[in-house]
């Protein structure tokens, strides 16, 4: 084992992680918001809107990530209207064309995530809502938003983990991530084994990271799900037949 | 006591498609009214329940609360829609509702539960909210689980949280739907005497129900449905001592056998 050539490479894709963390909580924050937009539109009841939403989630989730990076940072430039408008100085930069691309791709799934949670609310929760005199954004803020968040959560864990794999394809736009770092030691030292398994080892513990941290926010969200604390003192639980126990 | 009585419906009529559960329907209740309502399944008991609150709406009628009409406007397919949202929902809290499920919110605690419509529908004082909640979990007997989670109490618990709910709206009405039948039957005694006691104190009832004792020992008033009518009206002694009608003594007794 050449454990020199191991720290070195190790300090050097360490050095790229702000890059691809970068790339990654962007993505994630500008696709949680056109995620909350889409829904919007899909549910919102208005048959434009919804043709609309569900056309933008069928095509960002039915095509590859890859090909749509693609089409913003090579197909865009393609035109002369783009590259003279005031979008160019961002769409020149390739960090900006891998944020916007892995942004309108989580944005398609994370909406449809955010439906599941929303159509998961049951009916008889929202009804004791209305009959009690709530209604429009009330209704959703106090009794449908926090049940379809803590539905939607264990789905969306898995897209953010899913987005942070995905932030190694910014390296084919020539962001200069983990992936792509890794890429450029090994066309230097040939040593594709150590250098792959030391970028695979980084991603690992960010999503580590990530896993352990939404788990601990699910935790927190489930006190309802949880085994009451005083159980056994007070006789037979009335939930024995449903003891999922939720924890971090 | 007051003469504009708390509650009348007049001629409601309700259909489901092809299906009319509701074919003319009135009812009159004064305060300190209990009313039960009695019928097979499918007699529309329910429906009118849910019809007086607007969580359905009926093709027509008219639902005045304390001498306050539900504005109603007609759509084009000739049913009818409310006309301000804004008053359904002014008088939907003013109509206190329990449900046979319970339907309480099952991310809050019991005591979340009790708070949640007076301090954001009512816009009252938390601590004076927190304070009566707590006082009528004391009256339904469960003080002691203000701080857990529906799904940590027995279906009975549950029932009387849910009844705790309803009263802390203050509602001029209280509408029950059932609210015994999901319970097992050792349980069903818990709930009842709330029940009773909410009787006692002279609230405006209405309950529709398969306990007969109840309807008979309870409520001042019994109200027979059958097929979307009203088929027997009265005091308990009339329906029960009388028996006029033939459908409801056959009610009576498929119930015993």
């Amino acid at each position: 084992m050449d454990f020199a050539f191991l720290a070195d490479t190790m300090g050097q894709l360490l050095a790229a992680v702000p890059t691809t963390v970068a790339l990654w909580f962007l993505c994630i924050s500008i696709g949680g918001v056109i995620a909350l937009g889409a829904v919007w539109m899909r549910v919102s009841g208005i048959f434009v809107l919804e043709r609309i939403a569900a056309g933008y989630i069928f095509a960002f989730r039915g095509s590859p990530l890859l090909i749509q990076m693609f089409l913003v940072y090579y197909g865009l430039s393609q035109f002369p209207e783009v590259r003279h408008s005031f979008v160019w100085p961002v769409l020149r930069e390739p960090f900006y064309c891998a944020v916007i691309s892995l942004a309108l791709c989580t944005g398609g799934y994370t909406a449809e995530i955010f439906r599941g949670g929303l159509l998961s609310v049951p009916q008889r929760e929202i009804e004791a809502g209305r009959a009690i005199g709530m209604s429009g954004f009330m209704l959703f803020r106090r009794i449908i938003a926090p049940i379809a968040l803590r539905q939607a959560l264990p789905a969306y864990s898995t897209e953010i983990v899913l987005m942070m794999k995905s932030t190694s394809l910014a390296s084919l736009v020539t962001v200069w991530e983990v992936t792509g770092v890794a890429q450029r030691l090994i066309s230097q030292s040939y040593r594709t084994m150590e250098v792959f398994l030391c970028a695979a080892a980084i991603y690992l513990v960010l999503n580590f990271i990530i896993i352990r941290f939404m788990g601990f926010i699910e935790y927190r969200l489930s006190p309802h799900l949880r085994r009451r604390p005083d159980i056994g003192i007070e006789g037979p639980d009335p939930r024995a037949e449903d003891l999922r126990e939720v924890k971090p | 006591m007051t003469n504009v009585p708390a509650l009348t419906v007049r001629d409601m009529h309700k259909s489901f498609g092809q299906l009319e559960v509701l074919k003319g329907i009135s009812l009159d209740a004064h305060e300190g009214d209990v009313i039960s309502i009695l019928g097979s399944s499918g007699s529309g008991k329910s429906t009118l329940l849910r019809c007086i609150n607007l969580l359905e709406i009926p093709d027509s009628g008219v639902v005045t609360v304390a001498g306050e009409t539900i504005a109603m406007r007609k759509r084009r397919d000739g049913k009818q829609e409310p006309a301000d949202r804004k008053q359904v929902d002014r008088i939907r809290s003013e109509l206190g509702m329990v449900f046979q499920n319970f339907n309480l919110w099952s991310h809050m605690t019991i005591l979340q539960n009790v708070i949640e419509g007076p301090i954001h529908v009512l816009k009252r004082p938390r601590a004076e909210a927190v304070a009566e909640a707590e006082a009528l979990l004391e009256k339904v007997g469960i003080a002691d689980k203000r701080d857990q989670y529906p799904s940590h109490l027995s279906g009975g618990q549950q029932q009387r949280a849910a009844i705790a709910r309803a009263l802390a709206m203050r509602p001029k009405v209280m509408l029950f739907d059932e609210p015994t039948s999901a319970l097992d039957p050792e349980l069903v005694g818990e709930v009842l005497r709330v029940l009773r006691a909410l009787a006692e104190e002279g609230r405006t009832m209405l309950v529709v129900t398969h306990e007969m004792a109840f309807a008979r020992n309870v409520s001042n008033r019994v109200m027979f449905l059958h097929q979307g009518l009203v088929e027997a009206e009265g005091s308990p002694e009339q329906l029960f001592g009388e028996m006029k009608s033939e459908r409801f003594r056959q009610f009576v007794s498929g119930l015993k056998a």
